[in-house]
């Protein structure tokens, strides 16, 4: 593990700050620091570089979980993924979102790593998480410092994944993101975010701040499950990501949402799957169904190393889920916390 | 950058660069070499501390983010009672139970352990186990398999809720 390299750092407090310094910096040069969990071991790897970090934790703003209009919750981007997975009304009205808050990492690291760096995360890849020598030895990569991809020799785009919990719960639950620039706000669907490419998989402009997450009340009769797969029971990056929304009517559904995470550099909300669920109950056969399309519609790449085997558990990931789906609470309900 | 911190209880000042590690500020700067250093990297949890009472890894942790914080390390756990110094009920179970072996993580162990004892409701139920385990899951011993120091952390759990007058 390399020291870290000299960086100038500052703790503005206000968001107008914050998004002055982003403006005033130069482009790869100034970089957000909230919970570093990400950020601190990338730059020992030499992965990520930066001269300038803005640290993040004394603007109040983003540290707050806020209520919106019609029942949204805003989820400030620095409120850590312990705060996330413990906070009441996440919990009653979010389960799906609060599971993958705690599934993330540690104790120690959950308390430290923020939901906007969790979104943010770097994507990763078995030929780009490794220290500068070991990727010099192989000539680099599309991601960092060459012009060959390892895991698909023919590509023309990396192929790094997002490995992080929450964007497949978030995107199932329909949530907004709350982006602020010295250019104005903006608002992006939390699908949206993301773009096909490992090498920088989302949107974000290098003067954009990430201030809040919006999540829409659920609608009645919502359901909602997480389900990750790992090597070890903590700290390791997920292999695979389920997050399903599933709204049931009179024990028939209306709507079903199933997402699949650490594939490649967006999650992928699985096609068709209407036609197979709406309108009968989720019973096992329909879980079955949705299970298959998922098996059909996801093909795990070398990335993440273990392809044949996250390729074999698709399906019973998927399953799993929709086995295991826990109501979302109407907000009536959850105000009595 | 000045940075102000509160120590085990006692105000410190260091002046410092503000991207400095916490660790090494603990280290180097005031001389608390309890708190070891093992990845480096946010995953063996051997240089775990308290920061305002939650445990983090003070190896990711930049002296810039703690102006104005309470900061616990190993040697903070120990009370003082009757002129002499009197062991955190983690630290007296680990050593009953034998819950160490070459020492290197057993600090960082003994700091999320306090907080596990001091926050995190543990019961006499069968689940108290699994559930120290979770707690536990960011302090990796490459000596002992754990069983030991699950089994301190249990004890001294009882112990808290015994000296709490619970049964």
């Amino acid at each position: 593990m390399q020291p870290l390299p000299p960086l100038a750092w500052s703790a503005p407090t206000t968001i107008d700050e914050v998004v002055a310094a982003l403006a005033e910096g130069v482009p790869g040069e100034v970089r957000l620091h909230a919970g570093g969990t990400d950020l601190v071991p990338n730059l020992k790897r030499g992965v990520t570089s930066a001269r300038r970090l803005i640290g993040l934790g004394r603007v109040a703003e983003l540290q707050e979980l806020v209520d919106g209009p019609a029942d949204a919750l805003g989820v400030g981007a620095a409120v850590t993924l312990d705060d996330l997975g413990r906070d009441p009304r996440v919990v009653a009205r979010w389960p799906a979102v609060a599971e993958a808050a705690r599934q993330v990492a540690s104790p120690q690291l959950r308390r430290m790593a923020t939901l906007g760096g969790n979104l943010c995360l770097d994507t990763r890849c078995r030929f780009y998480d490794q220290s500068a020598f070991w990727r010099g030895a192989l000539g680099g990569c599309l991601k960092a410092d060459g012009d060959a991809c390892h895991v698909v020799p023919t590509g023309r785009k990396c192929v790094a994944a997002c490995c992080a919990d929450t964007p497949a719960p978030l995107i199932a639950a329909g949530a907004e993101l709350e982006l602020a620039s010295v250019r104005g706000p903006r608002r992006v669907h939390v699908a949206d975010f993301f773009a096909g490419d490992g090498a920088r998989n989302h949107t974000l402009a290098p003067d954009e701040l990430l201030v809040r997450v919006w999540l829409p009340a659920p609608a009645p009769g919502t359901r909602a499950g997480y389900q990750r797969l790992r090597r070890r029971g903590a700290i390791d990056f997920p292999l695979l990501t389920v997050a399903a929304t599933v709204v049931v009517e009179r024990d028939v559904v209306r709507a079903v949402t199933v997402v699949v995470g650490a594939l490649g550099a967006v999650p992928r909300r699985l096609r068709g799957l209407d036609a197979l669920a709406v309108g009968r109950p989720l019973d096992a056969a329909v879980r079955a169904a949705i299970a298959a399309a998922a098996t059909r519609q996801c093909h795990p790449l070398d990335n993440l190393g273990d392809a044949a085997w996250r390729q074999a558990v698709v399906a019973p990931l998927v399953r799993r889920t929709l086995e295991a789906l826990e109501p979302a609470t109407a907000p009536d309900a959850a105000s009595l916390r | 950058m000045k940075v102000s911190l509160e120590v085990n209880g006692a105000a410190r000042a260091v002046d410092v660069d503000p991207w400095r590690r916490l660790l090494d500020v603990l280290r180097e700067d005031l001389r608390l070499t309890g708190t070891k250093e093992g990845c480096g990297e946010g995953e063996c949890g051997a240089c775990t501390v308290l920061l305002d009472g939650a445990p983090v890894n003070a190896c990711l942790v930049a002296a810039g983010q703690c102006h104005g914080r309470k900061v616990t390390t190993v040697e903070g756990l120990a009370g003082h009672a009757d002129g002499g110094a009197v062991l955190h009920e983690v630290q007296a179970a680990l050593l009953a139970c034998g819950g160490a072996q070459c020492g290197i993580c057993t600090p960082g162990i003994a700091v999320c352990a306090s907080w596990i004892v001091d926050a995190e409701p543990i019961g006499a139920d069968a689940g108290a186990r699994a559930r120290v385990r979770e707690l536990l899951a960011g302090n990796i011993c490459r000596c002992t398999g754990y069983q030991l120091i699950v089994d301190a952390v249990v004890e001294a759990a009882q112990a808290r809720r015994a000296g709490e007058g619970e049964p």
